[in-house]
């Protein structure tokens, strides 16, 4: 072989050929990526640029002095006559300080719809607290009104229709450079649960719902998920029944989640008699609906055991259930908990089985336990983008923010949890 | 192969030595299984082995042994003793059944649920397959090494107390750091892993990982231990510690080992057994089986021939 020959020179172009088709194979992989991440950046600048103002609340801070007569209230601390009294008129006079020549009725009224619908309410919660309150003068921050807040936030914005009037336009600008009407950061937002008012309404009953609902899946379904995986993988003996069992493990994986929730109002709540939109019930659905993937990924991180570990452990004289606890699932357990993460970033996005049993019901209050009414961070995004008040249009982008962070957090925690499981091997 | 086959037909029975066999112990041969089909086999007639199979002073009594992995057959017929305190080295070519032998001595072929297994196999004249005999005892009493260096991926301290952990041969921390230092120290390892108990196993090199492996045997104390080509992964350095090794543990355990180094089976074994095709062909003194094997495929074999 000392002439490099015609076979030289064949592979040299059968080579050239390969490198080509090598680079075009990675060119097509560079542009797939590149599509996907260019949708994650437009999915990600769209949500952020809507959202941003979701976490900016305007507010209307006044000078009310609460004036007994004005409100026909003489004593604070007397039930009957809180409920009977105007806690609207103090803060129109207020607002009159600014606006002397607004005193008419359809004047007042605009005035009155300046500030947010639940302002009264707030004068009154602030005089039951401290009924010594009454005849003195109080700096009192309100929540603006729904429209007020879309028209600072949003004036020339295309997608918002002011729905101020002239008038309401002119007093809002005159106020605002005077620094009555003012922004700042939406504490609200995380501090309450939902609210017909989008200044009113917070994400916190959401999440709180959703760590309770999460919390509940996941102590059912990992555990059982596992226990699962691991009795058919070492234990089950191979017959048909297994396979049987096995098909329609995979199969589960595949049903439609809306079906997991009928079957939760049927058997749950129908038969068990469980209460409608708790967490409990909710936990349990999406427990359901996490199994397969839990025992699917469990089962394939525990065949991925190499089978030198497990003889090394029976030559010793270990045990079955020795083999399986000390080494086998010490050895799964990072890959169970990735399929952990997936079935649960899953469960924590899921609607519509949630939908079936209730837990799209409008509550105010902030779930404080597993057996109180409650919703869930996708389920309120969903009730938000479907409301007719333009503000709850920023609260959705808001919401899907909350809900992204919620999810980083939780695979973040379970990836901390995996580097650490690792480290101990 | 088969061209060796067709010319030691006739000699096969003629060469054979029946004074070497004490004629009691040694097996008939099933009628029924007489006619086989394939030319290999017709060479070797089943059960019978040339040279010295038995012991006065066996650890295993192995009778009639059969395998089979379904249907196919991977031992046919074996009688053999392993005796107290010596080191038997089965070789033979890939394929033989030397390794699957082995692993029926402390029954690693259970969680394989093709395989069956017919004859008797008695450790100090208990049923190894004794379906009330409790496989964990088994195998704390027969150890094994594995091809592979297998140390568990924890720290090297963890590798040797496992199997004392396991068993509760240790009652207190002291008495388990004992364990683990004489188990090191007849593994060879403890001038190494002693100032890096709590290093990782799986950081060590090859060599050190399968020493590792065999004090983490020798640590339950085990009368046998049974080696499965403890260093045809290693270096020749590296074989050359485990060697040494073994000449040293022979002292105080029965030693089987498998493998496919005949100057290694020549080095470290009092006896080697010559498989071939499934055949237990001929078991002898080693420095015989090395120097004039009996039977002629032993020959073969150990001169280069096949294998």
């Amino acid at each position: 072989m000392t002439n490099p020959g015609p076979q030289a020179e064949l592979v040299r172009r059968s080579l050239k050929r390969r490198y080509r088709k090598e680079r075009r194979f990675r060119c097509y992989g560079i542009a797939a990526i590149s599509i996907a991440l260019f949708s994650l950046v437009i999915l990600f600048t769209d949500i952020v640029s809507k959202g941003y103002t979701g976490f900016i609340k305007t507010t209307v801070t006044l000078e009310v002095h609460l004036d007994g007569e004005l409100m026909y209230l003489s004593d604070a601390s007397d039930p009957d006559q809180i409920a009977m009294a105007d806690f609207q008129a103090p803060i129109i006079k207020a607002l009159q300080e600014y606006f002397p020549q607004a005193t008419s009725r359809a004047d007042k009224r605009e005035l009155s719809r300046m500030t947010g619908s639940y302002a009264s309410n707030q004068v009154r919660d602030l005089l039951t607290e401290n009924p010594g309150w009454l005849g003195s003068t109080r700096i009192i921050e309100f929540p603006a009104h729904d429209t007020v807040s879309v028209y600072v936030k949003h004036a020339g914005d295309p997608g918002y229709s002011i729905r101020l009037t002239e008038q309401q336009q002119r007093w809002t600008d005159e106020l605002l450079s005077k620094g009555v009407i003012d922004t700042g950061f939406n504490d609200v937002f995380f501090t309450s649960g939902d609210s017909r008012e989008p200044s009113n309404a917070g994400i916190l009953g959401a999440l709180i719902g959703s760590l309770l609902t999460m919390g509940i899946t996941l102590v059912i379904a990992f555990p059982v998920g596992v226990a699962a995986a691991v009795y058919l993988e070492e234990f089950a003996p191979s017959n048909s029944l297994t396979d049987f069992i096995e098909v329609n493990i995979n199969n589960l994986a595949a049903v439609p989640s809306i079906i997991f929730g009928l079957l939760g109002l049927a058997v749950f709540i129908g038969v068990f008699g469980m209460p409608r939109s708790v967490p409990v019930v909710g936990g349990l659905v999406l427990a359901l609906m996490t199994l397969p993937t839990i025992i699917i990924s469990s089962r394939a991180a525990i065949k991925s055991v190499p089978p030198s570990i497990r003889e090394a452990a029976e030559g010793i004289g270990a045990s079955k259930m020795q083999v399986v606890l000390h080494h086998v699932l010490p050895l799964a357990m990072p890959g169970m908990l990735t399929g952990s993460i997936i079935g649960m970033a899953q469960a924590l996005g899921e609607t519509a089985p949630l939908l079936l049993i209730g837990m799209v019901a409008f509550i105010v209050e902030i779930p404080d336990g597993f057996f109180s009414s409650a919703t869930v961070l996708p389920v309120q995004i969903f009730i938000w983008a479907g409301s007719a008040e333009q503000g709850f249009v920023e609260l959705a982008s808001a919401g899907i923010m909350v809900l992204l962070a919620f999810l980083i957090t939780m695979n973040a925690f379970a990836i901390w949890l995996r580097k650490r499981l690792e480290r101990r091997w | 192969m088969s061209t060796i086959s067709s010319t030691t037909i006739g000699t096969i029975s003629s060469t054979m030595n029946p004074t070497a066999i004490k004629e009691s112990d040694m097996p008939e041969a099933d009628p029924k299984k007489a006619p086989i089909e394939r030319p290999a086999d017709t060479v070797i007639e089943e059960g019978k082995t040339v040279g010295i199979p038995f012991s006065d002073d066996p650890k295993f009594q192995l009778r009639n042994v059969e395998v089979f992995y379904g249907e196919a057959p991977a031992i046919k017929n074996i009688s053999l003793d392993i005796a107290r305190n010596e080191v038997v080295a089965f070789i033979g070519p890939s394929g033989c059944g030397k390794s699957t032998f082995l692993r029926c001595l402390n029954r690693m072929n259970d969680s394989i649920d093709s395989c069956r297994i017919k004859g008797s196999l008695q450790l100090d004249g208990q049923d190894i397959y004794d379906p009330k005999r409790d496989v964990v005892e088994l195998r704390a009493r027969v150890g094994m090494v594995f091809q592979k260096p297998n140390p568990f991926p924890k720290s090297i301290y963890d590798n040797v107390a496992y199997g004392p952990r396991i068993h509760g041969l240790a009652n207190r921390k002291s008495d388990l750091d004992d364990i683990v230092e004489n188990s090191l120290r007849k593994a060879g390892l403890w001038n190494e892993a002693k100032d890096r108990l709590d290093a990782m196993a799986t950081g060590m090199s090859g060599g050190q990982q399968q020493r590792l492996c065999i004090a983490r045997a020798i640590a339950v104390s085990p009368e046998v231990v049974l080696m499965d080509e403890p260093c045809s992964a290693l270096d020749p350095i590296a074989t050359a510690r485990i060697e040494e090794l073994i000449a040293e543990l022979s002292e105080s355990y029965t030693i089987v080992i498998v493998t496919h180094s005949m100057q290694q089976a020549a080095r470290v074994s009092n006896r080697t057994a010559y498989f071939h095709l499934g055949h237990l062909v001929e078991v002898n003194d080693t420095s015989k089986v090395f120097t004039m094997p009996e039977h002629e495929l032993t020959e073969s074999y150990i001169t280069g021939r096949f294998g």
